[in-house]
C-alpha cells in the first residue's frame, strides 16, 4: 500500500479514473501511514471515518463515471479552515472543542470536485509563528533531519503540519493559508512546493482571521503541477468574502510545462542580505542559471524598500489580529473561564486561551492603534506599506517575475529561534513583501544543502499572473530535478 | 520607543487580557525591543504617500439588500460556553 501514498496528486487522480485502484484503497494506505507518523505531531485531529465515508462515496461516483478534478483523493486540512461538524481549533486553546455548523468555501470547493478529508493539520497558533512551536498542540516535526544530527528540526509555520504531512506522503496535498510566508516558508524548509496566491484569488470566508488585508489561502504540494491542479480547485469568487476578486480561474495545470521562453526576470539586488548563507546564494545563482538557460532574460532590479517590509508587518499584521481575535470574549462559542465579574471573565478566558506569541501580536497591535501612536506607527505603516508595493508595481514594468531565494536558512533546530521574537520574524524577510503588495509567489525546491536539508526558490508575478509563475516553477522544477523525499525515521 | 511595565498593564487592559504582575515586567521588555526595531521605519520618507488600506484596488462590491441566511438559532448556539432556551447565557452585566 505504501506506493499509493507515495504517488503525486496528478498520479492519485489519474489512477482513480483509471480504477487502477479505489479511494477507499488509497485513502486506507494514507490513514495507515498517518497512524504511523504520529511522532511528527502534524495532525490536530485524524478523521478517518470521516475520509473512509468520502472515499465511498467517491467511488460510487467514480464507478459510475462520474466525479470532479479531485475525486477520491485524500487530502490534509489546515486547521485554520472552518470544516462542518469537524473541530477546528486554528492551533489555539481558545476555540475549546468549536466545532463549525458551516464549511469554509475553500474546503467547500474542494469537495464539490471530489476530494477526500484525512483530517485537521498543525499549525502556529492563529498562525502567527514561523516554526510551528506556538501551536497549543506542540510543534510539528520536520521529516528531514541533518545529516549532521538527529535533533528535531522545525517543519517551519505557520503551515508546519501542512508542510510535513505532504513531504512525509501523509496527505497527497494540503492547503494552506499564507499572511507573512506561512505556505513559502515551511515548502522551502520541507522539500515541497507552496503557492501564496494573488490577494482575493481564495475566498478567506470560513477561514479563522489572522491579518484581513493579508491572509490568503493556497497550496502545499508535492510537485508543481499538484500545487497548479489544488490551487485550480481552491480557487473561484466568492460573494461571501468581499475581497474575493471576481475573476475567471485560469487553468493553472496547462500552464505548468508552456514554454517560459522571452520572459524577463527580475533578481531583486536588496534580497541579497547579509548574513545569508554561501549555500542559499549558490543555489539561487543556480536558479539564475537555469531560467537562462530555460530561455529567459534576467536582469537585476531594485526594490529599494525591502528592508522596511517586516517592520511595517509587524504593525500591520498585529493591528489587524488585535481587532480581528477581540470576538474571542468566551461568551459566544470557545472556551470560558468562569469569574464574579464580566471584565475578569474576558479578562481571565483571553489570558488563559492565548499562548505568549498571539498574547505579544494583540499587545503590539493595540498599542499602534491607541491614542496618540495611531499615526505614529499604523498610519506610517500602511505609507510604508504603498511605498513597497510601488516598488514591484516599477519593477513589473521591465521584467515578468522576480526569483529570489525563499527564506534566509535551512529548517533550524526546535527551540533555536524562540528565544527571541525578532529573530524568528526574520524567517519571514524575502516573503513578506508579497503580502503586503497582494502579490502572487511560488516556492519551489531547488537542492539540499551539506546538510542534506532542502532549500527552495521563490518566483514572485504580477497580480493574477499565477499562470506565469507555475509555467516558470515547472522549468525551475524540470531543471532542478528534485525529487528527493526525507528517509523514513519516524 | 521603550515601554515601561504601566504602559504594558495600560495595554493589556485596554486587549481585555489579564497578565500576572511577574509578567508585566518581561512583556516591557519584549514589547520595548520589538518597537526600537520597528523604528526604523522613520528612515522611510513617507511626505504626501497615500496609506494603502488595502492589497487590491477594487471598489467595494454591493449586493442586493435581500436576507440570505438567518433564521438557525440553533447552530449559532451550538457552539456557546452556556446557552439556555435559546440565548446565550453571560455573566450579569448590570449590577
Amino acid at each position: 500500500m505504501s506506493a499509493l501514498t507515495a504517488l503525486t496528486l496528478r498520479a492519485a487522480v489519474d489512477g482513480l479514473r483509471a480504477r487502477d485502484f479505489t479511494a477507499e484503497e488509497i485513502t486506507r494506505a494514507h490513514i495507515e501511514a498517518i497512524e504511523k507518523a504520529r511522532s511528527l505531531n502534524a495532525f490536530v485531529l485524524e478523521t478517518p471515518e470521516w475520509a473512509l465515508a468520502m472515499a465511498r462515496a467517491s467511488d460510487e461516483r467514480l464507478a459510475r463515471g462520474e466525479g470532479g478534478p479531485l475525486e477520491g483523493a485524500p487530502l490534509g486540512i489546515k486547521d485554520l479552515f472552518c470544516t462542518r461538524g469537524v473541530r477546528s481549533t486554528a492551533g489555539s486553546r481558545i476555540l475549546g472543542d468549536f466545532t463549525p455548523t458551516y464549511e469554509s468555501t475553500v474546503t467547500a470547493n474542494l469537495w464539490r470536485d471530489g476530494a477526500v478529508m484525512l483530517g485537521k493539520l498543525n499549525m502556529d497558533e492563529f498562525a502567527m509563528g514561523s516554526s510551528n512551536e506556538t501551536s497549543a498542540y506542540g510543534p510539528v516535526i520536520n521529516p528531514w533531519r541533518s545529516t549532521a544530527s538527529n535533533r528535531p528540526l522545525s517543519p517551519g509555520g505557520s503551515s508546519g503540519g501542512s508542510a510535513a504531512a505532504v513531504a512525509a506522503d501523509l496527505v497527497l496535498a494540503a492547503t494552506a493559508t499564507d499572511t507573512g510566508g506561512s505556505i513559502r516558508q515551511p515548502a522551502s524548509l520541507t522539500g515541497s512546493v507552496g503557492v501564496k496566491p494573488t490577494y482575493g484569488r481564495c475566498s478567506r470566508w470560513g477561514i479563522v482571521a489572522f491579518a484581513s488585508s493579508l491572509d490568503q489561502a493556497g497550496p502545499l504540494a508535492k510537485t508543481v503541477d499538484d500545487a497548479a491542479l489544488l490551487l485550480k480547485s481552491m480557487s473561484g469568487h466568492d460573494p461571501k468574502d468581499s475581497t474575493s476578486l471576481p475573476v475567471e480561474t485560469p487553468d493553472f495545470p496547462a500552464l505548468v510545462g508552456k514554454s517560459v521562453k522571452g520572459l524577463r526576470i527580475g533578481i531583486p539586488k536588496e534580497y541579497r542580505v547579509a548574513g545569508m548563507p554561501a549555500e542559499i546564494e549558490t543555489l539561487w545563482s543556480l536558479g539564475i542559471d537555469w531560467l537562462r538557460e530555460a530561455g529567459c532574460k534576467v536582469s537585476e532590479v531594485s526594490l529599494p524598500h525591502t528592508k522596511y517590509a517586516l517592520p511595517a508587518y509587524y504593525i500591520i499584521a498585529p493591528a489587524e489580529a488585535s481587532s480581528n481575535l477581540a470576538r474571542y470574549d468566551g461568551m459566544r462559542y470557545g472556551a470560558r473561564v468562569e469569574a464574579d465579574t464580566l471584565a475578569d471573565v474576558y479578562q481571565l478566558t483571553r489570558s488563559a486561551g492565548f499562548g505568549d506569541e498571539v498574547k505579544r501580536r494583540v499587545l503590539i497591535g493595540t498599542y499602534v492603534l491607541s491614542a496618540g501612536y495611531y499615526d505614529a506607527y499604523y498610519l506610517k505603516a500602511l505609507k510604508v506599506r504603498r511605498r513597497i508595493a510601488d516598488d514591484f508595481d516599477r519593477a513589473f514594468e521591465t521584467v515578468d517575475a522576480l526569483l529570489t531565494p525563499t527564506a534566509p536558512s535551512a529548517a533550524f533546530g526546535l527551540g533555536e529561534n524562540s528565544a527571541d521574537p525578532i529573530a524568528m520574524y526574520l524567517n519571514d524577510i524575502f516573503t513578506v513583501t508579497v503580502n503586503l503588495a497582494g502579490l502572487p509567489a511560488i516556492s519551489v525546491p531547488g537542492g539540499l544543502d551539506s546538510q542534506g536539508l532542502p532549500l527552495g526558490l521563490q518566483l514572485i508575478g504580477r497580480a493574477l499572473d499565477e499562470g506565469a509563475l507555475f509555467s516558470l516553477a515547472g522549468a525551475l522544477e524540470k531543471a532542478a530535478g528534485f525529487t528527493l523525499k526525507p528517509e523514513r525515521w519516524w | 520607543m521603550a515601554i515601561d511595565v504601566d504602559t504594558v498593564r495600560k495595554v493589556a487592559s485596554l486587549a481585555q487580557i489579564w497578565e500576572p504582575e511577574a509578567r508585566l515586567r518581561a512583556l516591557a521588555a519584549e514589547l520595548s525591543g520589538i518597537l526600537g526595531w520597528i523604528e526604523q521605519l522613520n528612515e522611510v520618507d513617507t511626505e504626501g504617500v497615500e496609506p494603502m488600506t488595502s492589497a487590491v484596488a477594487v471598489a467595494m462590491p454591493m449586493r442586493d439588500d435581500v436576507v440570505t441566511d438567518g433564521g438557525d438559532a440553533t447552530g449559532i448556539l451550538a457552539n456557546a460556553p452556556v446557552s439556555r432556551n435559546g440565548f446565550f447565557v453571560v455573566p450579569k452585566v448590570v449590577e
